[in-house]
């Protein structure tokens, strides 16, 4: 309480007050105060969209902010680029590495201050002096190598290296921790706790709100782009944060079974497997019914998404559409078939990031039309806006390109994509990955009324009560293997984490 | 240990030594001194150029321009010899600074109009042809007596092989290119533009200034290839090195550059373009084969290299795959 109540007496080191930005036809920031104080995690929170990324960026100088004042230590600054803002002491670090995979680890911790003697950069000094600073750090790692040849840790912790000894002052720590496993958020914690204490302002941005709750100080909560209020953590419950960010209670997920028997049978899967990525898979799936695909991470799930939606040839089995047998060996006779598949890394397998939202909803139908018979314009409008309206996608323009979107909406537009395909048979792979809590409660929403449309729903999540909220049966996969299947008042988060934990058990 | 990105540099310097050491066991007089002083003068202005194309290759750009601007500084400076009292040295000085100015030109054009590096070297690849059109279209011969005594400045090898100024400059231009791309800051934030531009500009490389700086040097070594190779003919003419900047590209991929930019040495280049070179005295030599099979063997080459540069970056992300695959709990 004491640390707390002296960083409240100093003044804050960084303030920034009444920041605005305008896009056109939208209000990204309305007048955003945001205090940090020395030596503080300030976790800056809110859904997808609601300002988080233009506000860093309008501190780092990456957007011009239309309105607000920035004080750094008492002095109004105005940072032009993000390196502007470096070198008036504020550095960002953001969820994919943003570091040179071409140059050495050294190199990129000392691109544009090189230790040069003469005018040229000397190698071996600054390899030395990366080593020594990487020590620092807990990493014991030879500084001459690729940073290609490390892991995502260890270049973040790198590029945090490189962000805190350019600035020194403010560190912006945006989704650092989205691609990380439990051990590796332990090490970049350690890190960030050591960065605390030397007296350092840390901004947190982060999906998790247990890993705020783990290291953060304060929060900072945005909704529509206005400040809906700063909270000390260690005052408020994940609740009431929660709260704060939807504007409105969560409603108490029950896994209450909505009514409606499952339909026809759509699809009989028999054993079927491809030697090296999955064991032989059976599954029969009704009309109106969503299976959920549970397990550890490598258990095979999304292997067997793609299984099943001829991205990968099963070597052996068969597969019965309405009863009868069908080949699928690619993923244009699935869509012919009437499958679709929402993919996991909807950056790399998903979305078409310079193309325009329209374009990317309309793209699956068109390509399972043949582009030899282009869909009309004005149809074209009418199915993208449909989907934008039914799935609440918030944008600007149909015309913006999709990358502009936040995560969440870009899940959404992607989920449309598919969905104007009318497909009978959708595999979701992590429709949840890396999107905030609201945009959560919305696709679960959703699936819960495509289901009961009558679509057959297969959606491969690790979030288990998730799962446990639509699913009407749940497969468990262990090992790329199935080993258990829950229906009915089976389905609960203790149930499927026994399935996968006493199989490990039998296996030992 | 020897690096992967190390590794398309050892190909090519594997692939010289071998293809030297093919060429003497046929023709042990291909050994001597004078052959290596005519690989080196008779590449002297290729060489230069591609020291330049060195440095846009690796920023991730291209360059179209450099053969037109070639032939417009021979034609200028023929044109300028002729008309004036001017003398060389100054006609060197301001062809410099025209060709040094005209590449940072497209390359201000590239950064701030964010136009591709294709089009806007293309662009200037017809300006500068044009350009020489218009001086003359006829070759113009040089008769100067500072030119004899430029050309007359050898160091004559024993075996009687004569190593002239020109290809000296290339030695020298090598040198301070190699200095440059890999031991300066400037160098650094080449490789960076390779890498990644956007990353680059939130690691706080200055791109406008690096862009520009590599479209000079490239403009600017163009013009002293264009110096070079009027020394070398004694003439300006506005049709001469027509398809010298894709000889360039060339010289730098089979040297190991990576074309999309990030990896590659200014060592490579040379060894790319003595490659190059040995392939044209090879056929000299034999006297039988059309000079044609120059292109095919360069073609050739070119291929294999592409393809290891593939191989390459496809190990490299595979094998990272395993490692990561490797370090997830299972």
């Amino acid at each position: 309480m004491r640390h707390r109540r002296k960083m409240q007496d100093q003044p804050p080191l960084l303030h920034a007050s009444g920041i605005s930005k305008f896009f056109p036809g939208a209000v990204a920031l309305d007048e955003v105060e945001l205090k940090l104080y020395p030596g503080e995690v300030h976790a800056l929170l809110g859904e997808n969209g609601a300002g988080k990324s233009t506000l860093i960026k309008c501190l780092t100088g990456a957007y011009r902010r239309d309105g607000g004042v920035i004080r750094l230590a008492g002095e109004e600054v105005d940072p032009k680029s993000t390196a502007d803002a470096q070198g008036l002491g504020i550095g960002t670090v953001y969820q994919e590495v943003n570091l040179l995979p071409n140059l050495t680890v050294a190199e990129n911790l000392y691109m544009g201050r090189q230790p040069t003697r003469l005018g040229l950069v000397n190698r071996r000094a600054m390899n030395r002096a990366a080593a020594e600073v990487l020590e620092g750090y807990g990493l014991h790692i030879d500084p001459g190598e690729p940073l290609t040849s490390f892991s995502v840790a260890v270049q973040q912790v790198v590029a945090i290296a490189r962000a805190v000894a350019l600035s020194g002052k403010v560190l912006i720590l945006d989704e650092p921790t989205a691609s990380l496993d439990r051990d590796e958020v332990d090490l970049l914690f350690g890190v960030i706790r050591q960065l605390k204490e030397r007296g350092l302002s840390i901004v947190f941005i982060t999906h998790f709100l247990d890993q705020v709750f783990e290291i953060s100080d304060r929060a900072t909560v945005l909704r529509n782009g206005r400040v809906v209020g700063e909270r000390l953590l260690a005052e408020v419950s994940q609740h009431d944060i929660i709260t704060l960010m939807l504007g409105r209670q969560l409603e108490a997920r029950v896994a209450e079974k909505k009514g409606g028997k499952p339909g026809e049978l759509l699809l009989q899967v028999n054993d079927l497997a491809k030697r090296g990525m999955i064991e032989p898979f059976s599954l029969n799936l009704h009309r109106g019914e969503v299976v959920g695909l549970a397990g550890l991470l490598g258990s095979g799930r999304t292997e067997t998404a793609n299984l099943l939606f001829g991205a990968v040839q099963a070597d052996q089995g068969k597969l019965l559409l309405e009863g009868r047998e069908t080949r699928i060996t690619n993923p244009r006779e699935a869509i012919a078939h009437r499958f679709a598949l929402c993919p996991e890394d909807r950056k790399t397998d998903g979305i078409v990031g310079d193309l325009s939202v329209r374009d990317n909803i309309i793209l699956a139908l068109q390509a399972r039309q043949g582009w030899m018979r282009p869909i009309p314009r004005s149809k074209v409008n009418e199915i993208a806006e449909h989907y934008v309206k039914a799935l609440d996608i918030r944008l600007a323009s149909l015309d913006m390109p999709i990358r502009l979107l936040s995560g969440g909406n870009q899940q959404k537009a992607l989920l449309a994509r598919w969905l104007a395909t009318e497909p009978e048979f959708l595999i979701l792979d992590e429709p949840t990955r890396g999107i905030d809590v609201g945009a959560h409660a919305e696709i679960i929403a959703l699936i819960e009324r495509l289901r009961e449309n009558g679509m057959a729903l297969l959606v491969a999540s690790s979030e288990l009560e998730e799962l446990v909220a639509y699913s009407t049966r749940v497969v468990v996969l262990r090992d790329r293997r199935q080993v258990r299947e829950l229906t009915g008042d089976e389905i609960t988060a203790d149930n499927i984490v026994h399935a996968i934990a006493d199989e490990q058990k039998g296996a030992a | 240990m020897i690096r992967s990105t190390h590794l398309p540099l050892m190909v090519t310097l594997a692939t010289f030594v071998l293809a030297y050491a093919l060429c003497a066991s046929q023709y042990p007089a291909m050994l001597s001194t004078r052959v290596v002083a005519n690989l080196l003068t008779d590449n002297a202005f290729l060489g230069i150029v591609a020291v330049g194309m060195t440095f846009v290759i690796l920023s991730g750009g291209i360059d179209l321009s450099v053969g037109s601007v070639i032939a417009f500084t021979g034609v200028f400076l023929a044109v300028i010899l002729r008309d004036t009292s001017i003398h060389p040295l100054a006609a060197f000085a301001l062809v410099l600074a025209l060709t040094t100015g005209f590449g940072a030109a497209m390359g201000a054009t590239i950064h701030y109009l964010e136009m591709p590096p294709f089009i806007v070297t293309l662009a200037g690849m017809f300006l500068a042809r044009g350009a020489a059109y218009v001086l003359s279209t006829d070759s113009v011969p040089i008769t100067h007596e500072f030119y004899d005594t430029l050309q007359d400045i050898y160091y004559k090898a024993p075996g009687g092989g004569r190593f002239r100024l020109i290809g000296g400059l290339m030695l020298l231009t090598f040198i301070a290119g190699a200095l440059i791309a890999h031991r300066t800051r400037f160098g650094q934030n080449v490789y960076a533009l390779g890498g990644g531009a956007q990353t680059a500009r939130l690691m706080g490389v200055p791109l406008a200034s690096t862009t520009v700086g590599i479209y000079a040097i490239s403009g600017g070594l163009a013009g002293l290839a264009g110096i070079v190779f009027s020394l070398y003919t004694s003439a300006g003419y506005s049709l001469a090195t027509v398809g010298v900047e894709l000889d360039a590209i060339a010289a730098v991929v089979i040297g190991g550059t990576l074309l999309s930019g990030g990896y590659g040495f200014v060592a490579g280049t040379f060894f790319g373009i003595l490659i190059m070179g040995l392939i044209q005295t090879y056929i000299v030599f034999d006297g039988t084969l059309s000079s044609w099979w120059t292109k095919i063997v360069i073609g050739a080459l070119l291929f294999a290299f592409i393809l290891l540069q593939k191989g390459l970056t496809w190990a490299t992300t595979t094998r990272r795959k395993r490692a990561t695959g490797s370090a997830q709990p299972s």
